[in-house]
């Protein structure tokens, strides 16, 4: 086949096309950090989930090791049911500790994991016993004026 | 009873415009599974489809390049503007990249291909039609719509995903120029926070998709008009004028629609 300058010209094209897809995928985009082809599925029911939404982060020691899927309201215990996808990479003990909490002082909300001491881990399908619910600021300021309240009746 | 004339001929314009409107929609359909039916020949003889790719993609990248690296470098100066007053001016970052990669990316690039080269496209075939030369190469069993139609609608497709992503990555690298290195924000906090924050799946593939779909509706415009068009000087140049607008409210308003789809429900 004849090669032309064109030809050239939208060979380069192409390549730089590509180049900027695998730019985005692994530059801007966290391809690199984690993949849910490999994961496993763990949930934990939380009192108040606050601001949390579907794909936030689950953080431990502030590294994200998966995802919050699916966030659903569960009317036996009347308590948020959240489910996390796992990266494969972490496993954590059975009583590690899950919490609600917030990135900065108007920052997204997270999952935080604080692993415990259990020889067992979490498998696939399992659920979190200790959770520790959403820092709601009116419950806080209530709690607040009610102990400040006392602290008067007291005096 | 009898209405006043003027009313009953101002009511048949609107039907008139109306019928005219959904009769050329039907023929647009019709002309656009006509191009895919007779696609196979350029696809054989792919040598069409990268001569038109040349004139498409190539020739559009410097504008393409030149708009994502200012669009990029105002978004990281308006974006430190707001974000610096809640101190929190290392998600700058974020909000280049999101903002880019959703919905600027793929709309602005797709508004500037319809400019650049979807009216080139449609001039071309236009004029084409206009000077005899479609009707030429039918005398001569040389079908038109599978040799001259065809490779630039496929050339367009193509090229329109790779133009919205070189779009993106000049756009993040325009804001980094300016945030980064001009005004100072941390490098690290500016790649790390937009690292956490773009997803893959949920953000560059939607943003691909939607540019993979500005592609297609872009140049089956582009083509139609051109196919369409009356054949003298000023039929080419409304048929120009028609592309460039229809192309650009088609493209806004099926942003309007795929980003109902992709993005509901999600943060």
């Amino acid at each position: 086949m004849q090669r032309t300058t064109m030809d050239l010209w939208v060979g380069l094209f192409v390549v730089m096309g590509v180049i900027a897809l695998m730019i985005l995928s692994l530059k801007v985009g966290n391809l690199n950090v984690y993949n849910p082809s490999q994961s496993y599925v763990i949930s934990g029911n939380f009192e108040n989930i606050g601001g949390l939404k579907v794909r936030a982060p689950v953080k431990s020691a502030g590294v994200v090791v998966g995802r919050v899927t699916d966030i659903q309201f569960s009317t036996q215990t009347y308590d948020a049911v959240v489910t996390m996808s796992m990266d494969s990479r972490f496993l954590f003990p059975k009583d590690t500790f899950a919490s609600i909490l917030t990135s900065g002082l108007l920052g997204e909300q997270y999952i935080g994991l604080a692993a415990g001491g259990d020889e067992a881990m979490l498998k696939d399908g399992d659920k979190i016993m200790k959770t520790n619910s959403a820092m709601v600021l009116e419950e806080l300021i209530g709690r607040f004026l009610f102990n400040k309240a006392s602290e008067d009746d007291s005096l | 009873m009898l209405l006043p004339r003027r009313l009953v001929s101002g009511i048949q314009h609107i039907g008139h415009r109306v019928i005219e409107g959904v009769w050329r929609l039907g023929v647009a359909s019709r002309f656009f599974i006509l191009v895919l039916l007779k696609s196979g020949t350029s696809l054989r003889r792919f040598n069409l489809v990268i001569r038109e790719l040349y004139f498409t993609g190539v020739l559009s990248l410097i504008i393409i390049v030149v708009s994502g690296l200012f669009v990029g470098m105002v978004l990281g100066l308006q974006g430190y503007e707001t974000l610096q007053k809640y101190g929190s001016e290392s998600a700058v970052g974020t909000l280049v990249a999101l903002s880019l990669v959703r919905e600027l990316g793929p709309v602005v690039a797709a508004l500037l291909f319809a400019s650049r080269a979807g009216s080139a496209i449609t001039a071309e075939i236009g004029l084409m039609k206009a000077t005899e030369q479609l009707a030429a190469m039918g005398m001569m069993a040389v079908d038109p719509i599978a040799r001259v139609v065809a490779p630039r609608f496929w050339s367009g497709v193509i090229s329109m995903p790779f133009l919205a992503a070189i779009f993106s990555v000049m756009g993040v690298f325009g804001g980094y120029l300016v945030t980064v290195v001009f005004i100072g924000v941390d490098e690290g906090s500016y790649w790390s926070q937009m690292q956490s924050a773009v997803d893959f799946r949920f953000d560059i593939m939607n943003g691909f998709i939607k540019s993979c779909y500005f592609g297609v509706a872009v140049t089956a415009i582009a083509v139609f008009e051109g196919y369409d068009a009356p054949p003298t000087a000023e039929g080419v140049s409304g048929a120009t004028t028609r592309t460039v607008v229809t192309s650009s409210l088609v493209i806004l308003g099926l942003d309007f629609i795929l980003t109902a789809f992709m993005f509901r429900g999600v943060s």
